[in-house]
């Protein structure tokens, strides 16, 4: 639990503009309520440049020593790949949690990311998970192995993808089928 | 399993796919030395079915039930959880009343999952009569969402923007009828389970994960809350009900004073947690507002909205088993998902199994294996390779190992 002092998602948002000037592309603040009391949670959605990325995530560790990865999630977007890592960060206060969801975008020509394992050991599940479904490079992983995917799937066939390497030739439109 | 000739040098045993202590499809290969784990590795995916592929060509409201079966016991969680981050993306306000009876439906599977574990645990030490005595307790759990859904497992209670179903003033004697059994047999569970010499035996000292494990696996649930670690998502981030009631953090220091990481502060966490649960549906009949059940009634016309709409969203719920989160991204053109990422809570804690298992005795694998709740499906055989030399133990073998040690602890 962290015993410093407690930023608000302004606070945040503007302690990494500071620090990080235009490796910020963008910053949102969502506040949303829920019940009887109309108590408030945020989340923040920010895009940033490639090149800070292991930077800010290290920077994510002053605000809490163990900022919590719940999981990264990823998009194809045509000419990019999206990455967005959902940290969390000042749990242990009762409703005091902050989702921090920190979007990364790589061209499809240079799809490399360095790994923050060495900062969140239990980011590895979820960095093999991003290289086997979107193909993406993770640099430096400790454990490049498929997880999910089989041995026998197809090389260069990355599931989440929309492009040609997208699976659907592996789909099988069994409605199809029978015309 | 056949007798194998003692060597130094240590061996590999893998077990599952199938396999002995899990629900469902995993797989582990051990190091072993003798009696010792000494490294243990994870191999996942026998169970991966596309659900987030198929979800993608669907609308939000079929997801809902696609969402449903992703997990037989967490039929409540992983579409809460979906809602929310489609409420999320769109900014829809959940009327204040279908916020309650989500808790009070969330909570009353959390019971049920509990009260189920519970029962594995004991029989995975050779406790079987425990196991008949929580399954009975759970059954009355059942019946009791059978009665409030009309379901016992895929209750189809949630929808976009609220809940299907109300929770009437006639059915609350029934609720109480239910929440006053558990109350009166939580103590026979507490003693069962906390002051059973065999329990203590089986599970003090076992399966340990320390605090900085956990915070550095980014663990989730009870397992990181047994190892003195305060994350819970129903009180660290105001969601569905939670932030109008009264609860707090439940870590085994709360009972015991200490906390050590092991088995046995697993089983505190949760028998304590079922307590809560109960205390939690308590306040939400207490406080119940009256008013809408669902923001927008009118299907068509939520999924026109959904058309338009443009954005991303992510929602966290606090399953059974920890933090269970979903992701969706809309962009206007249709009313399916563009993307739509599922991640449920064992996720997390797989790698938290590593350390824990580290050190153990073959033995304790089902037991260790089963602390964490898992929640993957069930199989029947384990093999060990020994210099190419492939032996076979089932299921039963591994479970009358795990028994045997029990007896032997007690003898």
């Amino acid at each position: 639990m962290a015993k410093g002092k407690r930023l608000t998602p302004e606070e945040i948002v503007k302690s990494f503009k500071d620090e990080f000037k235009t490796g910020i592309k963008g910053a949102t603040i969502k506040r949303r309520t829920t019940g009887v009391k109309k108590i408030e949670f945020a989340d923040i959605w920010m895009k940033i440049d490639k090149s800070i990325f292991k930077d800010l995530v290290k920077y994510l560790t002053k605000l809490q020593k163990y900022p919590h990865l719940a999981v990264v999630s990823g998009n194809d977007l045509g000419k990019t790949i999206e990455l967005i890592y959902h940290f969390s960060v000042y749990y242990g206060v009762p409703q005091g949690e902050i989702s921090l969801n920190i979007s990364v975008e790589l061209p499809k020509s240079n799809l490399t990311i360095e790994t923050i394992c060495d900062i969140i050991p239990g980011a590895l599940i979820t960095e093999r998970e991003k290289q086997e479904m979107l193909g993406v490079k993770i640099k430096d992983i400790p454990d490049g192995r498929r997880l999910f995917l089989s041995d026998d799937f197809p090389e260069g066939v990355y599931p989440w993808r929309k492009d040609e390497t997208g699976p659907q030739k592996l789909a099988r439109n069994l409605h199809e089928v029978k015309k | 399993m056949k007798s194998k000739e003692a060597t130094k040098t240590t061996y590999r045993l893998p077990i599952g796919p199938i396999h002995p202590a899990l629900k469902e499809p995993v797989m582990f290969e051990f190091e072993i030395d003798g009696e010792r784990i000494v490294d243990a590795d994870v191999y996942l995916g026998q169970v991966h079915r596309a659900i987030e592929w198929t979800g993608m060509r669907r609308n939000p409201i079929q997801i809902l039930y696609l969402a449903e079966r992703i997990c037989g016991i967490c039929s409540i969680s992983h579409p809460i959880a979906f809602a929310r981050a489609v409420e999320n993306a769109m900014d829809i306000e959940v009327p204040a009343r279908a916020d309650y009876i989500r808790v009070i439906q969330g909570e009353l599977e959390r019971i049920c999952s509990h009260v189920l574990w519970a029962g594995v645990a004991a029989h995975e030490i050779g406790f079987d009569s425990v196991l008949f005595l929580t399954w009975q307790m759970r059954e009355k759990a059942l019946d009791l969402t059978e009665y409030l859904t009309g379901n016992r497992i895929t209750k189809a209670i949630i929808t976009i923007g609220g809940v299907r179903r109300d929770v009437t003033k006639d059915q609350l004697p029934k609720i109480y009828e239910t929440l006053n059994y558990f109350k009166d047999n939580f103590e026979k569970l507490r003693h069962m389970f906390l002051d059973d010499k065999t329990f203590k035996m089986r599970s003090q000292g076992v399966g340990v994960l320390t605090k900085k494990d956990a915070l550095e696996l980014c663990a989730v649930g009870p397992t990181t809350r047994a190892s003195g670690v305060k994350k819970d998502v129903r009180v660290d981030q105001a969601y569905c009900a939670y932030g109008d009631l009264d609860f707090d953090y439940i870590t085994p220091d709360v009972l015991t004073g200490e906390v050590n990481g092991d088995v046995y502060d697993r089983i505190i966490v949760r028998l304590l947690e079922v307590k809560q649960s109960i205390d939690l549906i308590e306040q939400c009949i207490d406080k119940m507002p009256s008013g809408e059940l669902v923001s927008e009634p009118k299907i068509p016309k939520l999924l026109a909205t959904i058309k338009k709409t443009k954005g991303e969203g992510f929602g966290r719920y606090e399953a059974p088993r920890g933090e269970c989160v979903h992701y969706v991204k809309f962009t206007g053109e249709s009313d399916h998902p563009y993307t739509w990422k599922v991640r449920a809570s064992t996720y997390n804690n797989i790698l938290p199994w590593i350390p824990m298992l580290k050190g153990e005795q073959i033995a304790d694998i089902p037991l260790v294996a089963a602390s964490t709740d898992p929640c993957m499906s069930c199989t029947n055989r384990v093999a060990i390779v020994d210099s190419g030399k492939r032996y076979e133990m089932n299921k039963e073998e591994l479970h009358r190992l795990s028994v045997e040690k029990t007896r032997r602890l007690m003898a």
